[in-house]
């Protein structure tokens, strides 16, 4: 009887013991990335590599700035078509989203949350580049705001939902109008979540990659022309790290890193945004 | 039984039926409600007195599945006439619930200040002459007007009713409603705002739903009973609460349920 | 409380119903949200339409055999998608099985056993690694998962199970073991944040049953927790496996794009969008478009069949609650 007991304890013991290491080990995949793009590209950060453009293979030095102008531009753009729609659809389902309609918006927004995104690019292909005959920047950003739309909407709606029906009733009962209490009061007072949702939504969009493949399709060239093929950090990379040159490979690394911040302090952003919100609550 | 008539008419439910979908909450409610007089509602819980009381600002046509058929009369005109805009509406008939609900982005200048804005009231010297009378009718103009600016959830559970209470009374209404407005405050901050609903009656037709036996005797003038979604009676409250007409009402106010 | 009896009901005063919208500013508002919202129903209606639009000339062309054979010709005109369908099960398989146990270990790890202290910190961290775009996985794994596999995991790997057709073959790096391994790390904290928030939403008092009971923490966690949340577990798995089916530019980098069926993991395959990544530019006939058009339809079928079994799982275990949505 007692040894049983003292092998439950152990095998107690010893799956407590796996399960931290397996912690461990997944929080230790995370080091080993962040942690070789530190190594690997750091070096290659310098002050040309921010402000020159791609050189031809053979020379080297050369930056990305194309690039990164390029993905400010793309996703800047992308999000100016998808924030106000992602969110309007999203105040939709939380004030209006009970009936028929609200259903079918919740279940196409959940549809379109899990589609590859490579399908949303050959989608955005047919749908722009193929009628306007050529690659271009805006056919990228409306692929990618189609990718940001559904998330948006999505949490939108879930942070709405967070404030409490009480202050609905109160602004109602004060003589609000309807659309007043939601924008006024109830968007306001979710504000800070759905700040916080688009931050992630755009870090998200910002390192997409298969979406451009055959939209913005990438360019050597710097260019702020939204009907011309532009570059992104992130076609940039796959290009680079695909290639023969050792040299493409080290600013690959360089850019990667670039990419990696621009994402991480969107997310910092967003751990702000939502500490706003709860002290704002406390 | 029924309230003398010397008073004004100013509030006044015609065979008022409250439903969700086809079930009846409230059924066949006629009552009047004096100028200037407070009016305590009282009935065990899910007895329809919150809702009936929300149907007077129609506030209970939002709830899902809500409608009601019968009349509401403010001075003489049908509240539930289709010329009638509810919003409008709830602007003369101001509302108070039972926990505390300031807008936590607003300041506390800002809260007192929400239904003046909305009316379209937007001098910033009548604005903030509107707010501090609202403040100092609800009795906190002296604890908050060196924090104007600041968080209105800063404030004690009381201090914020008081602020709810403010709120509601700056835009002026005619009429107040109050939801069992002392039911999450201490004793302490009941008292503050039993002394102020004597201080309002003054100004306003007060309508106030409660739970509480000993508050509807302290404060009202008038006190009616529901059971069951019916008004059963209505009738002065010293009157109501020392002969009761009704058996169910002496059944409820001596304690023997509910 | 009391039911009125029908026929005081049939016909309620029409002025009595809600009256909701009745200003301009109501109808606006009311009106320019629905406009948002009813974009989202067009939009998926246009995707859908365009794939099967595009991809017509192939479904026509080719039939459901489409589906299970292998011959990819692009000169002769000849397409069957059956390889990168296997490729694009097989990696996600290979995903799973590293993933799972990695997931649920961290999911136990940070509901079940980890000091307060570590819990949030834990978490963030396993969470960030949702941030890291697609293609610096790609170049992270060309660059130091494949060459750590060739020194210290394929060596070992043939020599216990080479004889086995799993690990047959000559290792070039780019193959179906280090794509499903990248895919592994992608989905992790997806698996790990649907799971965690499941098992919080496992009420205390089964683990306290369990408990009184006598059981050790680990037998409460075994045997009351996970059975008790076993349905949304199982969804927040079937999240993680809609994740790596349509998982594109890492696994492009990684997996050897070529069309074949082989068992051994160590070959290279091909995935249904790694081939519309590296194809789609290439395809000079409209027949071969239109043949990478059906294997995105085909991708967008199967994620949207595998996200809504995932949802449904979930859903059944916190009804109404808004469990794992952050993560979808």
């Amino acid at each position: 009887m007692s040894a049983r007991r003292v092998r439950r304890r152990l095998v107690s013991a010893l799956m407590t013991g796996v399960v931290g290491a397996l912690s461990l080990l997944a929080v230790l995949a995370l080091v080993l990335i962040l942690g070789h793009l530190a190594v690997k590209g750091a070096t290659s950060l310098d002050w040309s590599f921010f402000t020159r453009n791609p050189v031809p293979v053979g020379e080297s030095g050369g930056g990305v700035a194309n690039a990164i102008v390029g993905t400010a531009i793309i996703v800047g753009l992308a999000s100016l078509i998808g924030l106000p729609v992602g969110i309007g659809a999203g105040l939709y389902l939380a004030e209006f989203g009970s009936g028929r309609l609200g259903w079918i918006v919740r279940f196409v927004a959940d549809v379109l949350n899990g589609t590859p995104s490579i399908v949303v690019g050959i989608f955005a292909w047919t749908w722009l580049v193929k009628p306007m005959g050529h690659f271009s920047a805006l056919a990228g950003s409306v692929a990618l705001a189609v990718l940001m739309v559904p998330m948006l909407a999505r949490t939108t709606e879930e942070m709405v939902r967070l404030v409490p029906h009480s202050l609905r009733e109160a602004a109602l009962a004060l003589g609000y109008p309807r659309w007043r209490t939601s924008l006024r009061i109830v968007a306001r007072t979710a504000l800070a979540g759905i700040v916080t949702g688009c931050l992630v939504g755009v870090a998200r969009i910002a390192g997409e990659t298969a979406p451009l493949l055959f939209t913005a399709l990438g360019n050597l060239n710097f260019t702020t022309d939204l009907m011309q093929p532009m570059q992104a950090l992130s076609l940039q990379i796959y290009q680079y790290a695909t290639g023969p040159f050792e040299e493409w490979h080290r600013l690959a690394w360089a850019a990667a890193i670039v990419l990696m911040g621009l994402v991480l302090l969107l997310g910092v952003a967003a751990r702000w945004a939502i500490r706003q919100r709860h002290g704002a609550a406390r | 039984m029924a309230p003398p008539v010397d008073a004004r008419l100013e509030l006044e439910a015609v065979r008022l039926t409250a439903l969700y979908g086809r079930r009846a909450v409230v059924t066949d409610v006629s009552i009047l409600f004096p100028a200037h007089t407070v009016t305590a509602v009282i009935g065990p819980s899910g007895c329809g007195k919150s809702t009936f009381l929300r149907c007077l600002n129609r506030m209970h046509e939002l709830s899902e599945g809500g409608w009601v058929t019968g009349q509401v009369l403010l001075d003489g005109a049908d509240i539930y006439d289709p010329g009638v805009d509810p919003v409008r509406l709830r602007r003369r008939v101001g509302m108070v619930f039972q926990r505390p609900t300031p807008f936590p982005t607003m300041s506390i200048h800002d809260n007192v200040a929400a239904g003046l804005r909305v009316n379209g009231r937007r001098a910033r010297t009548d604005v903030d002459a509107a707010v501090e009378r609202a403040l100092r009718q609800a009795a906190l103009w002296d604890e908050v007007k060196d924090r104007l600016r600041s968080s209105a959830l800063a404030l004690s559970g009381g201090q914020q009713q008081r602020l709810c209470i403010a709120r509601a009374l700056a835009p002026e209404p005619e009429v107040l409603l109050l939801d069992e407005p002392t039911a999450s405050l201490d004793p302490a901050g009941t008292q503050r705002i039993e002394e102020l609903c004597h201080e309002l009656k003054g100004s306003y037709t007060i309508v106030i739903v409660t739970h509480n036996l000993q508050q509807a005797a302290r404060i009202s003038d008038y006190t009616a009973f529901f059971y069951l979604g019916e008004l059963v009676e209505v009738d002065r409250t010293e009157a109501l609460f020392t002969k009761p007409a009704a058996e169910r009402t002496e059944a409820y106010i001596t304690g023997r349920f509910g | 409380m009391t039911v009125l009896p029908l026929e005081r009901l049939a016909a309620p005063d029409p002025r009595r119903q809600v009256l909701r919208g009745v200003n301009a500013g109501e109808r606006a508002y009311r009106g320019i949200l629905t406009v948002l919202a009813v974009l989202l129903p067009l939009l998926l209606v246009a995707l859908v339409s365009e794939l099967v639009a595009s991809a017509w000339p192939a479904i026509r062309r080719f039939g459901l055999p489409f589906l299970w054979t292998s011959v990819w010709d692009p000169v002769a005109g000849v397409f069957g998608a059956a390889p990168m369908i296997f490729g694009t099960l097989a990696s996600s398989l290979i995903a799973l099985l590293l993933a799972v146990p990695l997931a649920l270990g961290v999911a136990i790890f940070l509901t079940e056993f980890a000091p307060a202290w570590l819990r949030q910190p834990v978490a963030f961290l396993v969470e960030l690694l949702a941030a890291i775009p697609s293609v610096v996985y790609g170049l992270w794994g060309i660059f130091v998962l494949i060459p750590f596999l060739r020194a210290y995991v394929v060596p070992p790997l043939r020599a216990a199970l080479g004889w086995t057709p799993f690990f047959d073959g000559v290792f070039y790096g780019n193959s179906l073991l280090a794509g499903g391994m990248i895919l592994a790390i992608m989905i992790v904290p997806y698996i790990a944040a649907v799971s965690r928030e499941v098992l919080l939403a496992v009420p205390p008092s089964q683990r306290e049953a369990a408990f009184g009971m006598g059981a050790t923490r680990w037998e409460a966690v075994w045997t009351a927790v996970v059975p008790y949340g076993r349905a949304g577990l199982i969804g927040a798995v079937i999240l993680g496996l809609g994740r790596a089916l349509g998982e594109t530019m890492a696994v492009t980098m990684l997996i050897g794009n070529r069309h074949d069926i082989g068992l051994s993991v160590l070959q290279p395959a091909y995935t249904m969008a790694a081939a519309i990544a590296n194809e789609f530019s290439e395809a000079t006939t409209d027949l071969y478009l239109s043949a990478l058009f059906e294997v995105g339809l085909v991708l967008f079928v199967i994620t949207v069949v595998v996200n809504a079994a995932a949802r449904l799982l979930i859903w059944r275990v916190a009804r109404g609650t808004a469990v794992g949505s952050r993560a979808l």
